[in-house]
């Protein structure tokens, strides 16, 4: 059972590439790969985590800092991971718009040729 | 490609995944271990640097050369992306004329929630370096709680109340600062983004010497990006039509 979570984090990153494979539709398409990314946000968290710690933020000056807290380093990378995610939705959004005006269709199956 | 094809391709690749990932995953600590060499190392550093929110205190001072890459990401596809979205050649803007009823309920929620998101994100960003938040966080909080007033009241409300140019100037204020506190870090310790501002006290509003100015201007910029990047979605999706409807329709350059 330990190694549940760090399943669960590749799960989601396969779930998401099978979605992006079977898609009818670029909406569909982005989503899933953001469901994708959502494994790394859960592997990253799962690899910092330590059982009975408390978070990394001591806040007021009567919370003494403590070395028994879950690892802020991850916490940071997936602060990271979720600025490019959201940028890489807003960007891929916006290049499905430009498809659909250009070819009336956001199926990836009907999208074969490649045009300048 | 067809989709029996893809499916066969789809399927090597989840297998060649799963061998490289098996031995990694065998070789991964244990969850939930107290093995956390880094968390050691940054917490120390943290808490030197008196910032009582380590996971800012990493972001913004141990790595923050990161973090300025990763908010340089940010305005590259900001600009990307509004650069995809301006209206096309064969595309006129139309404005709808009346306004659509919304419902009570809706708009007094929308109106009640629009101060709370603005204080929440500016507390966000002004208390980052002391409790759970940040620039980024606050920003996004910000950006689109603004948009609050189109779900509350009107799109000719949410024009009024938010002046895209000013944000466009925010976006570029808040990159270009961060780009010269680090310079300034250069200058004063020959480090670029080296923390050189008096540190203040563990816990003080005013603690962790660069890390709330750093929260502030990457505040200024994820807001006025966000807003930005909303501003384009909601008026492609709400005025923009080809002119004339063909596909090839040759037809007047629009404004």
């Amino acid at each position: 059972m330990k190694g549940l979570i760090y399943f669960v984090a590749f799960f989601l990153l396969i779930i998401g590439a099978f979605g992006i494979a079977r898609s009818k539709d670029l909406v569909h398409a982005v989503v899933c790969l953001s469901v994708a990314q959502a494994g790394t946000y859960v592997l990253l968290l799962a690899v910092g985590y330590q059982h009975h710690a408390s978070p990394p933020v001591f806040g007021s000056p009567a919370s003494r800092p403590t070395r028994d807290v879950v690892d802020p380093l991850v916490q940071a990378m997936a602060l990271t991971d979720i600025v490019v995610s959201a940028t890489v939705t807003a960007l891929l959004l916006a290049i499905s718009i430009q498809i659909a005006k250009r070819n009336h269709s956001v199926d990836p199956d009907e999208l074969n040729a490649v045009e300048g | 490609m067809s989709r029996p094809v893809r499916y066969v391709v789809f399927c090597l690749g989840v297998v060649g995944l799963a061998i490289l990932l098996a031995p990694a995953v065998a070789h991964l600590p244990a969850f939930g271990s107290t093995f956390h060499p880094y968390r050691t190392l940054a917490v120390a550093a943290a808490v030197a640097h008196r910032t009582a929110n380590v996971v800012s205190a990493i972001n913004f001072d141990q790595r923050g050369l990161d973090t300025f890459g990763e908010e340089s990401i940010f305005l590259a596809s900001v600009a990307g992306a509004a650069l995809l979205l301006r209206p096309g050649e064969h595309e006129t803007e139309r404005r709808p004329l009346g306004h659509a009823r919304m419902l009570d309920a809706t708009r007094l929620l929308g109106y009640v929630l629009l101060p709370l998101s603005t204080i929440l994100g500016l507390d966000l960003i002004s208390h980052g370096n002391v409790t759970p938040g940040g620039g980024f966080q606050g920003g996004v909080v910000l950006g689109t709680g603004l948009h609050l007033l189109y779900v509350a009241g009107s799109y000719d409300a949410l024009e009024k109340m938010r002046p895209t140019t000013l944000f466009e100037w925010g976006e570029a204020i808040g990159a270009g600062s961060y780009g010269a506190l680090g310079v300034a870090g250069l200058l004063a310790s020959g480090a670029f983004l080296a923390n050189f501002v008096p540190l203040g006290h563990f816990g003080a509003l005013f603690s962790g010497g660069t890390v709330p100015l750093l929260n502030i201007a990457v505040g200024i910029e994820v807001a006025s990006g966000g807003a930005i990047l909303l501003s384009h979605f909601l008026r492609q999706a709400m005025f923009t039509e080809p002119a004339g409807g063909g596909r090839r329709a040759s037809g007047e350059r629009d404004e």
